[in-house]
C-alpha cells in the first residue's frame, strides 16, 4: 500500500495545463476563483456606473454611445449587476477563492478531499458565468427581472418585456450551473474540515476563518439545492408549459395567458429560502477573516472565541427560518409576519455578540493599523451601520412602508455589499505575503482604504434617507415625479462619490498586480502570526507541508501569552519551546 | 507522525493528540483491519462526502415536496391525479433491492474485516449485488411504463399541476437513480477477488448507503403522491 498512489498524496502536475488550468491543487484553485471574482467585479463595477450616470444625469447620452438609456436597458444592468455581484464575486471570493486557499493549510491538510471535485466546481463556476453574461448578446439581451427574478415576470417568456426570452432562459441555467458547483464545493469545504485535520488541531482550535468557511458551507450546502429545485420549476413553467408559478387570467401585452392557477408566492417563497441564507453566505467567510486579522493586529486573542463559534452557528440557523421577512408585503398573514419578525430580530443577538467580541478583542490591544485591520475595522464599522438599517426593516409595520424602497438598497449594500467586500480586502492585503511571497504596498492600500470607506458611507447613507422620503427601488427615471425630482440632487452627489469610489478602486488592482512582481519581498511570518498558513514557505509547496503534516499543540489566537518568549505562540509550537521554527 | 520541533529537525513522535484526524497517509498504521495494509482514512471521507450529498438531495427533494404542498393548496385548480397502480409495484421492487444490496453489503463486510474464509463469497457477493443492480433497472423500466399509461390516458407534463408534479418527481427521482445504478454497475464490473478489498469495501458501503437512501426516498414520495393526492 505505501507504494500504491495514495488518494492524498499528490504529486506535483507537471506542465502548464495541469499546473495552472486544470488544476487540482486548492492553492490554484483558490487564486482561480479569486481571478473569476475580480473578472466579475470589474464587469458588475462597470454595470453600476452606467446606472448611476443615467440616474444623475437622466436625459444624456450615455459616454461612448448615441443613446439615452432605456428604462428596459437600465433594468438590465440592473438584474445582470445584482446576479453577478451576488453570486460570482460575494460567494465566489470570500467562500470558494480565500477558502480554498488558506482552509486546507489551516487544518493542516496537503489538500481538499476531493482535489478533482474541487477543479470541476471552480470549472461549473466557470461556464455558469459565460452562460450568465452570453445573456447580455442573445437577441432581447439580459434579463430585466432583478436578481430576484420575481415570478411571474421572470417565468411569462419573450412576451413580457425584451430579455425575458431567451436572456432569462440563460440566466437560468447559469445559476443551475452554479448551484451545481455551490454544492460540489461545500461538500468538499464540509468533508475537509471533518476528516483531515492535523494531529492535535481540535475543532476549538480551528482558526475562526475555518469555522467560517465550514458554517458557510453548510449554509450552501442547504441553501443552494433548494434553489436548484426553484430553478428547475421556473425553466418548467418557461419551456415545458406547465403552471407552477404563473396565475390564470393574466394578460400580458394585451393577449390573455394560456397558464393557470400557479403561485407567484411559491416563487418568493423558495427564492428566498435560498436568498437570505445566501445573504450570510456572502458575510460569513468576512466575519472570519475579520477575526482573524484583528486578533492578530491588535496582539492579543480573540475575545470569546467560543461565544464566536457559537454566534456563527446561531447566526446560520436563524438564517434559515427567517426568509420571510422579504415578503412582508406579500399579504402573509400578520401572524407569519409577528413570527418571522421576531426570529428576524433575534439575529441581532448573535450579530451583536460578534460585534462585541471584536470591540472587546480591539479593547486594550497593542493596534497596529495596517492597510488589513483598517478593512478589518471598516467591515464591522459598516456591519454596525447596515445592520442597525435591518432593524428597522425587521418590523413588519415599518417594512410596509420601507420595503422597495431605498432603504432597502442602501441597506443590503452596506451589510452584505460592502462588508463583505471589505472582509475581502482585510484577507487581501492581509494573505498577500503568504500568497506571493511580496507586500502590497501599504500606502496606497491606506489611500485605498480611507476614500473606499467615506465614499461607501457617503453613497449608501443618503439613500437610507431618500428611501425614507419614499424613494422607491428599481426606477429608471425619477424626472417624471414630483417628489421624486426633487431627490435628483441626492442622486448627482451620490453618483459623483461612486465614481471617485470607482476610481480608487483601480488604485488597488494596480497595487495588486504590481506587487505581484515588485512588491517588498515577505518573509515566512512577516505579521507575526500564529496560524498554520504562516508555517509555511510563500507561495506554500504544491502540497503544503511537504508530506510532513504539522502537530498542533495549542490554539489559534494566542497573542501575548504572559510568559511566552514572544509575543505570539504558534499553533505548531509545543508549550515551554522558545521560538517557533519558521522565523529562523 | 512527524512533527517540526524547536531545533528545526523533523522527528519522529508517538502521537495520542488531536481529536480524531489522522493527518498523514504514509504514516497511519492500516486500522481498517483489512490485513493492516490499507489506511482507513479514504473510506471516512467518501462516508461523509455521501451523507453530504444526500443531505443536499434530500433539500432539493424537500424543496420540491413543499412546492407541491403549496400549489396544490393554494389554487383552485388542482385535478388529483390516478396514480397508475404497477407503481406499487415498483414500490415492492425498490424496497426489496435495499434488502438485497444489505445482504450483498454484509456479506462482504466480514470478508474486508478478515474474519471469514476468502473461497467462494465473490460469487454469492456478485449475485446479490447483480440482483440489486436488475432490481434496479426494473424499477426503472416500471417508472417508465407508469408514464406510459399515463401518457396513454392522455396526462402530460402540463395536463395538470397534478400531473406537473408527479412527471418531475419521478424524473428526478429517476435521475438519482440511473445514477445509483452506474454505480452498482462501476462496482459490480470492478468486483474481481483481487482488487484492493478494503477501497472496493469503501464504494460498495457508499453505494449502498445511497441506494439506500432513493429507496426511502421514493416511499416518501410515493406517498406524498399517494396521500397528498
Ligand atoms: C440584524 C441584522 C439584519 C436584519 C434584522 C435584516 C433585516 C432585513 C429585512 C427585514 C429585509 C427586507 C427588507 C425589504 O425588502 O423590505 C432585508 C433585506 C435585505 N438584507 Fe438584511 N437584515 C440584517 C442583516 C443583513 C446582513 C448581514 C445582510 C448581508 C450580509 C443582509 C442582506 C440583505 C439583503 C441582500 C436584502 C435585500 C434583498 C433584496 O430585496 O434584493 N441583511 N434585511
Ligand atoms: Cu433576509
Amino acid at each position: 500500500m505505501a507504494t500504491e498512489a495514495h488518494p492524498l498524496v499528490h504529486e506535483a502536475p507537471q506542465g502548464f495545463v495541469w499546473k495552472y488550468i486544470f488544476s487540482k491543487d486548492h492553492k490554484v484553485i483558490g487564486i482561480q476563483y479569486l481571478l473569476l471574482a475580480m473578472v466579475s467585479v470589474v464587469i458588475g463595477m462597470y454595470l453600476s456606473v452606467l446606472m448611476r450616470f443615467h440616474l444623475a444625469w437622466p436625459n444624456a447620452k450615455l459616454p461612448f454611445s448615441d443613446d439615452i438609456m432605456t428604462s428596459e436597458h437600465y433594468l438590465a444592468l440592473m438584474t445582470m449587476h445584482g446576479t453577478i455581484m451576488v453570486f460570482f464575486v460575494l460567494t465566489t471570493a470570500p467562500q470558494s477563492g480565500f477558502g480554498n486557499y488558506f482552509l486546507p493549510i489551516q487544518i493542516g491538510a496537503a489538500d481538499m478531499a476531493f482535489p478533482t471535485l474541487n477543479m470541476l466546481s471552480f470549472w461549473f463556476t466557470f461556464v455558469s458565468l459565460m452562460v450568465m453574461v452570453a445573456a447580455f448578446f442573445v437577441t432581447g439581451g439580459a434579463p430585466i427581472s432583478g436578481w430576484t427574478a420575481y415570478a411571474p415576470l421572470s417565468a411569462l417568456g419573450e412576451i413580457a418585456g425584451p430579455g425575458l426570452g431567451l436572456g432569462q432562459t440563460l440566466w437560468i441555467f447559469s445559476l443551475a450551473i452554479f448551484c451545481g458547483a455551490s454544492l460540489m464545493g461545500s461538500l468538499n469545504f464540509i468533508t475537509t474540515t471533518l476528516d483531515l485535520r492535523a494531529r492535535g488541531m481540535s475543532l476549538m482550535r480551528m482558526p475562526l476563518t475555518v469555522w467560517a468557511w465550514f458554517i458557510t458551507a453548510i449554509l450552501m450546502l442547504l441553501a443552494f439545492a433548494v434553489l436548484l429545485a426553484a430553478g428547475v420549476l421556473l425553466l418548467l413553467d418557461r419551456l415545458a408549459a406547465t403552471s407552477f408559478f404563473i396565475p390564470g387570467g393574466l394578460v400580458v401585452s394585451d393577449q390573455l395567458i394560456a397558464h393557470q392557477g400557479g403561485s407567484p408566492l411559491l416563487w418568493q417563497h423558495l427564492l428566498w429560502f435560498f436568498g437570505h441564507p445566501e445573504v450570510y453566505i456572502a458575510i460569513l467567510p468576512g466575519m472570519g477573516i475579520v477575526s482573524h486579522v484583528i486578533s492578530c493586529f491588535s496582539r492579543k486573542p480573540i475575545f470569546g472565541y467560543r461565544a464566536m463559534v457559537y454566534a456563527l452557528f446561531a447566526i446560520a440557523l436563524l438564517g434559515l427560518m427567517v426568509w420571510g421577512h422579504h415578503m412582508f408585503v406579500s399579504g402573509m398573514s400578520p401572524y407569519s409576519a409577528f413570527a418571522f419578525s421576531l426570529l428576524t430580530m433575534c439575529i441581532g443577538v448573535p450579530s451583536a455578540i460578534k460585534t462585541f467580541n471584536w470591540i472587546g478583542t480591539l479593547w486594550g490591544g497593542k493596534i497596529r493599523f495596517t492597510t488589513a485591520m483598517l478593512f478589518a475595522i471598516g467591515f464591522v464599522s459598516v456591519f454596525i451601520s447596515g445592520g442597525l438599517g435591518g432593524i428597522f426593516l425587521a418590523q413588519p409595520t415599518v417594512d410596509i412602508f420601507l420595503h422597495d424602497t431605498y432603504f432597502v438598497v442602501g441597506h443590503f449594500h452596506l451589510t452584505m455589499g460592502v462588508a463583505a467586500i471589505f472582509g475581502m480586502f482585510a484577507g487581501t492585503y492581509f494573505w498577500f505575503p503568504k500568497m506571493f511571497g511580496r507586500f502590497m504596498n501599504e500606502s496606497l492600500g491606506k489611500l485605498h482604504f480611507w476614500i473606499s470607506f467615506i465614499g461607501i458611507y457617503a453613497i449608501f447613507m443618503p439613500m437610507h434617507f431618500i428611501g425614507l422620503a419614499g424613494h422607491p427601488r428599481r426606477y429608471a427615471d425619477t424626472t417624471g415625479v414630483d417628489f421624486l425630482a426633487e431627490m435628483n440632487p441626492v442622486h448627482l452627489f451620490i453618483t459623483i462619490v461612486a465614481l471617485v469610489t470607482v476610481g480608487v478602486q483601480i488604485v488597488f488592482f494596480l497595487n495588486f498586480f504590481w506587487s505581484m512582481r515588485k512588491g517588498k519581498k515577505a518573509e515566512i511570518n512577516p505579521w507575526h502570526a500564529t496560524t498554520l498558513e504562516w508555517t509555511v514557505s510563500s507561495p506554500p509547496p504544491h502540497d503544503n507541508f511537504a508530506g510532513r503534516p504539522p502537530t498542533i499543540y495549542r490554539g489559534a489566537y494566542e497573542y501575548s501569552v504572559p510568559g511566552a518568549p514572544q509575543d505570539y505562540s504558534p499553533q505548531h509550537v509545543p508549550e515551554g519551546v522558545s521560538a517557533p521554527v519558521s522565523d529562523r | 507522525m512527524t512533527a517540526r520541533t524547536a531545533t528545526g529537525e523533523v522527528e519522529l513522535i508517538e502521537v495520542g493528540g488531536g481529536d480524531r484526524g489522522p493527518a498523514s497517509a504514509e504514516s497511519r498504521p492500516g486500522r481498517g483491519g483489512d490485513g493492516g495494509a490499507a489506511p482507513l482514512f479514504p473510506q471516512r471521507i467518501y462516508i461523509s462526502g455521501i451523507v453530504l450529498a444526500l443531505a443536499a438531495m434530500l433539500m432539493f427533494f424537500m424543496a420540491l415536496a413543499s412546492a407541491y404542498v403549496v400549489r396544490k393548496g393554494l389554487s383552485g385548480d388542482w385535478i388529483p391525479l390516478g396514480l397508475p397502480r404497477i407503481l406499487w409495484l415498483n414500490t415492492a421492487v425498490i424496497i426489496v433491492s435495499s434488502l438485497t444490496i444489505e445482504r450483498a453489503r454484509r456479506l462482504l463486510a466480514p470478508q474486508a474485516a478478515g474474519l471469514r474464509g476468502f473461497r467462494g463469497w465473490p460469487r454469492r457477493w456478485r449475485g446479490w449485488w447483480g440482483l440489486t443492480t436488475a432490481l434496479g433497472v426494473a424499477f426503472l423500466v416500471g417508472q417508465l411504463i407508469a408514464w406510459q399509461q399515463l401518457a396513454a390516458a392522455g396526462i402530460y407534463l402540463a395536463t395538470n399541476p397534478s400531473s406537473s408534479f408527479f412527471y418531475l418527481i419521478t424524473t428526478a427521482h429517476g435521475i438519482h437513480l440511473l445514477g445509483g445504478l452506474v454505480a452498482l454497475s462501476v462496482v459490480g464490473f470492478r468486483s474481481w477477488p483481487a482488487e484492493a478489498r478494503v477501497n472496493h469495501s469503501t464504494a460498495v458501503t457508499v453505494s449502498a448507503i445511497y441506494w439506500h437512501f432513493l429507496g426511502a426516498l421514493w416511499v416518501f414520495l410515493f406517498l406524498l403522491l399517494l396521500v397528498g393526492r
